[in-house]
C-alpha cells in the first residue's frame, strides 16, 4: 500500500508544507523550524525507496498511473528506477541542509523564502518521478519559478538581473522542448514516457529521420542549458554569485543530467549516438575551460561556478561514451558533485555570514581563526578535486577511464582537468586559509562553527567518505538503471571511428 | 421545461441580454434618485446582482433545446452559453474591482455602472447572434460603451485622448465590418450565417466574397487588437482607467473572437483556404509585434497592452488548425486569458490607483514587502501569462499548439513558442521588480489594504487560473461541446491529411 503511494507522498509533503508556511505567522524561528521538520520528514519518506527497492526488477517501481486530464490524455504517471532513485534521496537530503544553511542567513521575507524553497522541492521531486512527458514538463518549468523569485528577492546586488538571465536561459530552450513534445504526441498519440519509448523503438517509420533528429536536438538543447554543458553556461556564474545558498546548492547539474539520461538517451538512442562525438568534445573542452577560468577568479562563488562547470562536464563525458562504466560513473558523479558542491556552498555561506565577503584577496590566514571549519573545508576541497577514498574520485575515475577508451585525444585532454582542478582549489585554500592573516581577518573576531553548522556539515563530510569507500552500495541500483542505455564500449568506439 | 426547439419562446433565447438591459435601465433611473454628492456604491451592487442573474439565466439556457429565435437571428447553443458565462464572469469581477477602485462619490459613477452593464448586453448579443446585422448591432453597443468608459477620467489628459483614439479607429473598424456584411449580402443575398454558408459556394461573384471576408476579418481584427490592426491598443490601455482596461481587454475580445469563430468556421467555412492564410499571417505578426513591443515598455499598462496583442496572436494560431480541437482550444484560451488578465488588472488598478499613481515597472519595486498577498496574486498571474505549467496560461497555450501541430502547422507553432520564450522577459521584469528590495519612501508603501470586494475578485481570478491549470477538463469539455455545435460534421477540409496544410500554402 505504502509502496504505491510513497512517490505521491514525497511530492505532497513539501507542497502541503509550503501551503501551511503561507499561513504561519512571521514570528521568531517558527517558520524555519517548521520547514526543517517538513524537509526532514520528506527526507525520511525518500529513504523508503532504497529500503524497499527490488533489485533485479526491470522497469519502473513504486508506480502509480492515473488519468489526470482526459483529452488529450495526460496521465499522472510516476515511477522510480535505478536512475532516479538516488537522485530523489539526494534531493531529500539536501533540503534540510538548505534550511539549516539559511537559518540565519535569510532574515527578511522568511515566509516567502521558505514557501518558495518548499515549492522548489516539489518541482525537483516531480521532475525525478514523472513518467508522463507533460507532467514532467510541468515540474521542469515549475522549478524555474521559485528559483528566479528567490534569486531576485535574496540576491546580493544584481539579483534581479541574474534571475532574469537564469529564467530566460532555461525557458527559451524549454519552449522548443515543448514543441518537440507536442510533435512527438502528434504522431505517437501519447505523452506516456514508456509508451513513447516503445512506439519510437518498434515503429521506426513513425518519423522521418530528419524530424526525429530535430526533436532529439530540442530535447538535448533544453537539458544541456540546464546542466549546463559548455558553451551554454552563461547563466551559471551570475546565478552562483547571486543566489542564496540553499538555492545555489540545487540550481545546477542533477536535473539536467537526469533528463539527458532519462529522455535524450532512452528515447533517441540513435540520435544520441550521432551527436556523441560533439558532446564528448564539448565535455572535454568544458572540463579544461572551466578549470582554467576558475584559476583566475577573484570571487569565491564565481570560482565555484566554474569549478562546477568543469566538474559537471565529467558527467557529460561519461554519458556520451555509452559505456556502462561511463554512464554509471556519470550518475554517481552527479550525486557526489551535488553533495560536495552543497557542502562547499554552505561553507562559503558561513564565511560570508562572518565576513560579508566572497573576495579571495580579502581573506588570508583563516585557519588560525577557524580551525574546525578549515578541516571541513579541506575535506570538501579534497573530495571536489577527486582524491581517492573520497566520493569525488569514483565518478571522475569511471568517466575518465571510459572516455579514454572511446577517444584517446579527448580522454587525455579531460584528464588534465583533474590536475587543473587540484591547482585552482588548493591555490584558493592556500590563499584563504593559510599565510599571514589578512587585515579583514585580523580586524574581525568571529566564532568558529556553531552547533547548527556542525550538525549540517559533519554528516555531509562523513557521507563523502562513505560514498568514496563503499560506492558499491549506490552502484547496485545505478548499474541496473543505466543498463538499458549502455552499449558495449567496443561498439561505441567502432561507431565513433567510423565517423 | 424540455420544450422542442420550435416551441421555445424567442425571448428565452436572449434572456441574459434582457436581464442585463433591465438592470442597466434600473441603474440609470436609480442614479437620478441619489443626491449628487452621495456614494454610488449601491448602484455597483445592483449591477453585480444583474450580472449574477444573467449568469444564472445563461446556465438555465443550457437546458433549452438548442435552436434559433426571432426568425433565426439569435441562437442558443453550447457555444453561445459558453461565451455568455465567460462574459458574465468577466463583468462580475470587473464590477467587484470597480467598487473600490473608482471614486464612489462622484456623480458619474451611475453612468459608469450602467455603461458596463449595457456594454455587457452588446457582448452577450454578439455571441448569441447568428445574423450579421445583429452581430453588428451588438458590436456597436459594446464598442460605444467601451469608448466612453475608456475616457472616463475626464480630468486627466491621457484618458480623453485614449477615448478619442479608440473611438476614431474603432469606428473605422466597425465600418469595415459593416462594409463586409454589405458585400456578403451582395454576394449571397442574405446576412444569416447559416444561409451564407450554404449559398456561398454557389455565389456567382467569388471575388466579392473574398473581399467581404477580408473586410470582416479586418473589422474583427481591430476589435481583438491583432496585428496589423493593433496600433491603438497601447495608448488606449495606458489612458483608460485600469478597472476598465481589465474589462475591455478581455470581454469585448472574447465576444469578438466568438464572432470570428462563427464567421470563419460557419459562414465562410468554404473559403477556409483564404482565411487560414490571413489568420496565419495575423497570428505570426501579432505574436511577434506584441512581444517585441512589450520588451521595451516601461509602463506596466502599456506592457500589458502589448502582451494582450501577443495573446491575441496565440489565440489566432488555434483558428488555423481547422478542427474542432482548434475551436475548443481558442475558446479555452479566451477563458484562461480572461482569468489571468482581469486578475492582473485588478492588482494593477489597486496598486496604481484610479488616477494611475504608480505606472512604471520601477514604481512597483518592493511591492512584495508592503503587500505580500497582493504581490503573490500578481506573481501568480504573471507566471500564468508566461505560460508556466499548473496555471491556466499553460493549458491555454498547450491546447492551442497541440491543435496546431496536430494539423501540421509546425512553423506557426515554433514561432509561437519561441515568442512565448521572449515574452517571459518582460513579465519577469515586473516579477523581479515586485520582489526586489523597496527603495526608501517609494510609492508602494502607500498602497492601501485589500478590501473584501477586491479579495473576492482576486480569489475568483486566482481560483479560475489555478483550476484551469490543474483541472482544465471541465472547461475544455464545455469548449468542446461548443465546438461541436459550430462544427458538427467533419472539419472543412476533412483533416490535415487530405489537402496540403494551410501553413504550407503560406510558405509557398
Amino acid at each position: 500500500m505504502l509502496d504505491d503511494l510513497i512517490l505521491t507522498l514525497i511530492v505532497l509533503v513539501p507542497l502541503a508544507g509550503a501551503i501551511i508556511v503561507g499561513f504561519l505567522p512571521r514570528k521568531g524561528k517558527l517558520i524555519q523550524g517548521f520547514t526543517l521538520a517538513v524537509t526532514l520528514f520528506s527526507f525520511l519518506c525518500t529513504l523508503h525507496l532504497p529500503a524497499h527497492f527490488h533489485y533485479g526488477h526491470t522497469g519502473f517501481q513504486f508506480e502509480q498511473d492515473a488519468i489526470w486530464i482526459a483529452n488529450p490524455e495526460i496521465h499522472y504517471h510516476v515511477g522510480v528506477d535505478g536512475i532516479s532513485m538516488w537522485l530523489i534521496v539526494l534531493t531529500g537530503l539536501l533540503a534540510p541542509l538548505g534550511v539549516l544553511a539559511s537559518w540565519n542567513a535569510i532574515e527578511t521575507r522568511t515566509k516567502e523564502f521558505y514557501f518558495f524553497f518548499l515549492l522548489q522541492q516539489v518541482a525537483m521531486y516531480g521532475v525525478f518521478i514523472s513518467l508522463d512527458l507533460i507532467l514532467y514538463y510541468g515540474f521542469w518549468e515549475l522549478s524555474l519559478v521559485p528559483m528566479a523569485i528567490l534569486i531576485a528577492m535574496h540576491g546580493r546586488s544584481q539579483g534581479g538581473r541574474a534571475a532574469i538571465k537564469f529564467f530566460i536561459y532555461t525557458f527559451v530552450p524549454s519552449a522548443l522542448f515543448l514543441v518537440a513534445i507536442l510533435a512527438l504526441y502528434a504522431r505517437t498519440q501519447t505523452f506516456d514516457f514508456v509508451l513513447v519509448q516503445q512506439k519510437l523503438g518498434s515503429q521506426p517509420g513513425l518519423f522521418g529521420p530528419q524530424a526525429l533528429w530535430f526533436i532529439s536536438l530540442a530535447f538535448l538543447f533544453a537539458f544541456a542549458v540546464k546542466v549546463p554543458v559548455f558553451p551554454l553556461h552563461g547563466w551559471l556564474g551570475d546565478v552562483f554569485s547571486e543566489a542564496p545558498t540553499a538555492m545555489a546548492m540545487v540550481v545546477s547539474g542533477k536535473l539536467g543530467i537526469y533528463s539527458i539520461l532519462r529522455f535524450h538517451l532512452a528515447l533517441f538512442p540513435a540520435q544520441a549516438r550521432q551527436i556523441a562525438p560533439l558532446m564528448i568534445a564539448l565535455a572535454a573542452i568544458g572540463i579544461v575551460y572551466g578549470a582554467l577560468v576558475a584559476l583566475v577568479q577573484k570571487d569565491l562563488k564565481r570560482l565555484l561556478a566554474f569549478a562546477t562547470l568543469s566538474s559537471l562536464s565529467f558527467c557529460t563525458l561519461g554519458i556520451y561514451t555509452f559505456a556502462a562504466s561511463g554512464l554509471s560513473g556519470a550518475l554517481f558523479h552527479i550525486l557526489s558533485e551535488s553533495i560536495t558542491g552543497a557542502a562547499m556552498f554552505i561553507l562559503l555561506g558561513l564565511m560570508y555570514e562572518r565576513y560579508s565577503s566572497y573576495d579571495i584577496h580579502q581573506y588570508g590566514g583563516l585557519a588560525s581563526r577557524m580551525p574546525r571549519m578549515t578541516v571541513l573545508f579541506l575535506v570538501t576541497t579534497l573530495s571536489l578535486i577527486g582524491l581517492p577514498i573520497l566520493t569525488g574520485f569514483v565518478g571522475e575515475f569511471l568517466t575518465l577511464s571510459s572516455g579514454f577508451q572511446v577517444n584517446h585525444l579527448y580522454g587525455t585532454i579531460a584528464t588534465t582537468g583533474v590536475i587543473l582542478s587540484a591547482s585552482y582549489m588548493l591555490w584558493m585554500v592556500q590563499r584563504v586559509f593559510y599565510g599571514a592573516n589578512s587585515p579583514m581577518v585580523e580586524r574581525t573576531t568571529v566564532p568558529d562553527l556553531f552547533l547548527r553548522e556542525k550538525l549540517t556539515l559533519w554528516p555531509v563530510a562523513v557521507l563523502m567518505l562513505v560514498m568514496g569507500v563503499s560506492s558499491t552500495l549506490w552502484f547496485r541500483a545505478i548499474d541496473e538503471g543505466i543498463a538499458p542505455l549502455a552499449t558495449q564500449p567496443a561498439a561505441t568506439t567502432a561507431h565513433l571511428e567510423a565517423r | 421545461m424540455n420544450l422542442p426547439s420550435e416551441f421555445v419562446p424567442s425571448y428565452y433565447r436572449i434572456l441574459p441580454e434582457i436581464i442585463m438591459t433591465i438592470f442597466g435601465v434600473i441603474i440609470m433611473m436609480a442614479d437620478g434618485m441619489i443626491a449628487p454628492k452621495n456614494s454610488r456604491r449601491s448602484l455597483g451592487w445592483i449591477a453585480v446582482l444583474g450580472t449574477l442573474l444573467a449568469t444564472a439565466a445563461s446556465v438555465w439556457q443550457l437546458g433549452l433545446a438548442p435552436g434559433v429565435g426571432y426568425s433565426g437571428t439569435v441562437q442558443t447553443d453550447a457555444f453561445s452559453v459558453f461565451f455568455h458565462l465567460l462574459i458574465c464572469g468577466i463583468v462580475l469581477v470587473s464590477l467587484l474591482v470597480s467598487l473600490d477602485a473608482t471614486k464612489a462619490a462622484t456623480e458619474d459613477m451611475g453612468a459608469y455602472y450602467a455603461l458596463v452593464v449595457f456594454g455587457a448586453v452588446g457582448m452577450l448579443l454578439m455571441t448569441s447572434a447568428v445574423e450579421l446585422l445583429l452581430v453588428f448591432v451588438g458590436l456597436e453597443i459594446s464598442s460605444i460603451s467601451t469608448y466612453i468608459l475608456a475616457g472616463f477620467r475626464k480630468k486627466t489628459g491621457k484618458s480623453p485622448e485614449a477615448a478619442i483614439k479608440y473611438f476614431l479607429l474603432g469606428s473605422f473598424a466597425t465600418a469595415f465590418f459593416l462594409y463586409g456584411v454589405a458585400l456578403t449580402f451582395g454576394a449571397t443575398g442574405t446576412t444569416r450565417i447559416a444561409d451564407i454558408a450554404s449559398l456561398l459556394p454557389h455565389s456567382s461573384t467569388p471575388s466579392l466574397t473574398w473581399i467581404a471576408l477580408g473586410m470582416i476579418v479586418i473589422g474583427l481584427g481591430f476589435k481583438v487588437s491583432a496585428a496589423p490592426f493593433q496600433v491603438w491598443t497601447p495608448d488606449v490601455y495606458e489612458g483608460a482607467p485600469s478597472p476598465v482596461v481589465g474589462l475591455m481587454s478581455t470581454a469585448p475580445k472574447a465576444a469578438a473572437f466568438a464572432v470570428l469563430l462563427r464567421i470563419t468556421y460557419d459562414a465562410f467555412s468554404t473559403l477556409h483556404a483564404h482565411w487560414t492564410v490571413l489568420l496565419w499571417i495575423m497570428a505570426a505578426l501579432s505574436m511577434t509585434i506584441g512581444n517585441l513591443g512589450a520588451l521595451r515598455q516601461q509602463s506596466v499598462k502599456r506592457m500589458l497592452a502589448y502582451s494582450s496583442i501577443a495573446h491575441a496572436g496565440y489565440l489566432l494560431v488555434a483558428f488555423t488548425a481547422l478542427s474542432r480541437d482548434g475551436i475548443a482550444a481558442a475558446s479555452f484560451y479566451t477563458v484562461s486569458y480572461a482569468a489571468m488578465n482581469v486578475g492582473i488588472f485588478a492588482v494593477v488598478s489597486h496598486v496604481g490607483g484610479y488616477d494611475d499613481r504608480l505606472t512604471l515597472v520601477q514604481d512597483f519595486r518592493g511591492l512584495g514587502y508592503k503587500a505580500p498577498v497582493l504581490t503573490g496574486a500578481l506573481a501568480f498571474f504573471l507566471i500564468s501569462l508566461i505560460g508556466i505549467p499548473f496555471t491556466g496560461g499553460f493549458f491555454g497555450k498547450f491546447y492551442v499548439f497541440t491543435a496546431a501541430l496536430h494539423a501540421g502547422i509546425v512553423w506557426l507553432a515554433i514561432i509561437g513558442l519561441v515568442n512565448s520564450g521572449i515574452a517571459a522577459y518582460y513579465y519577469l521584469r515586473l516579477l523581479v521588480a515586485v520582489y526586489a528590495k523597496p527603495i526608501e519612501n517609494s510609492g508602494v508603501m502607500a498602497v492601501p489594504a485589500i478590501s473584501w470586494t477586491l479579495a473576492v475578485a482576486l480569489a475568483l481570478t486566482v481560483g479560475a487560473t489555478l483550476v484551469l491549470g490543474i483541472a482544465p477538463g471541465k472547461v475544455l469539455g464545455m469548449a468542446q461541446s461548443g465546438a461541436t455545435t459550430l462544427l458538427p460534421a467533419a472539419p472543412p477540409n476533412s483533416g490535415p491529411d487530405s489537402t496540403s496544410p494551410p501553413a504550407l500554402a503560406v510558405n509557398r
